[in-house]
């Protein structure tokens, strides 16, 4: 007797539909790469000076943007599309096949890793050619950035399909994750210098990972000597790796524990 | 192949599944008849294993369909699903949506083959959100047959169906009846239970009225026919279990031609109707 397909190549298969699906929805595909490239540019032209000494507005909001895709990629985009599919009855039709829930967790992964690699490509293009940012040139620089991106799409995903049980349902899944999304980016020094931000707002925002995603791009493209400029005059890279490891491991739980196929 | 005990399974103080036995035998097709609201998805939707049941005992396959354990891959491997109403993925092909479904059974039917069995060979790279209601029904038993089941569940298969295409859908079912394939559908059409099934299980309010087959359904097979015609002027009628002396006798008292001769006897929906009508007015 023939066996069931493993939950990984299962898994894979979600993430190549996933991604097949996702790309026919061209509005969706030009505003979710474009966007960050947009609002960079916006802010690149609003904000022309320099926020320290050879530091960049532009190569400061670099990092806020990045992570800002992250965020929207993930744990928005799941937030509200899962819901949606809960009402129209594909995850319905999915739990009907038996396919595991961790496959269909992988294949969301999956696409959420592909769009932000394309979102970063075109920001660090645009950046590059258009508003002068650097580029890290150490290889060390290059795996933290790695190591974030690594836990950014993870937490972010986990986060999202965590998050996907608090709408009660589709239609009204944006009027629920969207604020909390704005509000989030507004506290995690997405839009402004974080240092600038009050303390008690940089206090609540520590607490969640943004923040830390932030920070810790920041580290990879800004010279080391800003750090000086950071909060506590460091990049705090291990305590950065630690508070999204956390968040990551607490989005799977949550996502595992809590996940519905269909609401009965 | 299925075995249903005194089922039961409420909603705070409704009763939808009320003390439902059922026993469905392999190569069948089983009909649940019954008014909106009757228990019909309820009860389906239970055997599939999309909800738990308040008590009872339920075999599906000889296994517990509510068990959330390794089994139940194995058993989701052996079962087909076609769902009340979806509006999923719409931004996929027919086949790329089949071809992908093939891929989480352990033994799948060839996704052409498939595609060609619904009858959907012409709109196989159409995008799902271009086909009409008929055609996505189709694609629904496209994705419910892919894995090659065993046991199919059809919940409300053609409602919104216009004839043909509902008398085209009917071939396609005999047909995977043919290829062995058990079925059990849900229906509020009677011709659809009248045209299908091999047994129809007729329930109202959580419980079931009777189930026999299509021709044996009420007193139907050994009712009285009706005999009608027109006689000064009014329509007459007469019932009998002996039609055939009632028409001779009028053929004695007419010259010529029987005004308006007609002879029936109760259709299925007389049937039905006295069975639902007698349950709600108790």
């Amino acid at each position: 007797m023939k066996s069931l397909p493993n939950t990984w190549t299962m898994g894979w298969r979600r993430g190549k539909i996933e991604i097949r699906q996702f790309s026919r929805q061209r509005e969706s595909v030009v505003f979710t790469t474009l966007f960050p490239v947009i609002l960079m540019a916006i802010f690149g032209s609003v904000f022309t000076g320099e926020i320290a000494h050879g530091v960049k507005f532009s190569q400061y909001f670099l990092a806020g943007m990045i992570a800002s895709g992250l965020v929207n990629s993930g744990f928005q985009q799941l937030a509200i599309n899962i819901p949606m599919e809960r009402d129209d009855g594909s995850l319905k039709r999915l739990r009907g096949t038996p396919i595991p829930a961790t496959s269909y967790f992988i294949g969301k992964t999956i696409l959420v890793l592909a769009s932000i690699t394309v979102q970063v490509a075109f920001l660090l293009l645009g950046g590059v050619l258009f508003f002068s940012i650097n580029l890290p040139t150490s290889a060390h620089k290059w795996l933290i950035f790695a190591l974030i991106m690594f836990l950014g799409i993870g937490g972010s995903t986990a986060l999202g399909v965590a998050f996907s049980n608090v709408p009660k349902s589709g239609r009204g899944a944006s009027a629920v994750v969207i604020p909390v999304v704005i509000i989030m980016q507004f506290f995690s020094g997405v839009f402004f210098v974080f240092t600038q931000l009050p303390h008690w707002m940089q206090q609540f925002a520590s607490v969640f990972p943004l923040k830390w995603l932030c920070q810790g791009i920041r580290s990879v493209f800004l010279p080391d000597a800003f750090a000086q400029s950071e909060v506590t005059h460091s990049w705090e890279t291990g305590r950065t790796l630690l508070v999204l490891t956390a968040w990551l491991i607490l989005g799977l739980v949550i996502s595992i524990r809590t996940f519905k196929w269909n609401r009965e | 192949m299925i075995e249903v005990r005194n089922l039961h399974k409420s909603y705070g103080v409704l009763e939808a599944v009320d003390g439902v036995d059922l026993s469905i035998e392999r190569g069948e097709i089983f009909a649940i008849l019954g008014p909106n609201g009757a228990g019909k998805t309820t009860t389906v939707e239970i055997l599939e294993g999309f909800r738990t049941r308040n008590s009872g005992e339920v075999q599906v396959l000889d296994f517990d369909p509510q068990f959330k354990g390794k089994g139940a891959r194995d058993f989701r491997d052996r079962i087909g699903i076609v769902l009340q109403s979806t509006s999923d993925a719409g931004d996929l092909t027919v086949y790329e949506t089949i071809a992908h479904f093939a891929g989480y059974y352990s033994d799948p039917r060839d996704p052409n083959e498939v595609v060609e069995a619904v009858g959907l060979s012409e709109k196989k790279d159409a995008l799902i959100h271009t086909l009409s209601g008929g055609q996505r029904r189709r694609l629904d038993v496209g994705l419910g047959i892919v894995g090659n089941p065993e046991l199919l569940f059809l919940d409300e298969p053609t409602t919104g169906f216009d004839p043909e295409a509902r008398r085209d859908f009917w071939e396609l079912i005999r047909g995977l009846r043919d290829l062995g394939t058990t079925i059990v559908l849900t229906t509020h059409y009677l011709e659809e239970a009248e045209a299908l099934a091999d047994r129809v299980a007729v329930i109202n309010r959580g419980k079931i009225l009777q189930i026999a087959s299509p021709a044996n359904l009420g007193d139907r097979a050994t009712s009285l026919a009706r005999v009608q015609w027109e006689a000064e002027g009014k329509m007459q009628e007469q019932f009998s279990n002996e039609p055939t002396a009632v028409i001779a006798k009028l053929m004695k008292e007419f010259t010529g031609e029987i005004p308006k001769l007609a002879v029936s006897r109760a259709t299925l929906e007389d049937v039905y109707l006295e069975m639902i009508g007698v349950e709600q007015t108790k």
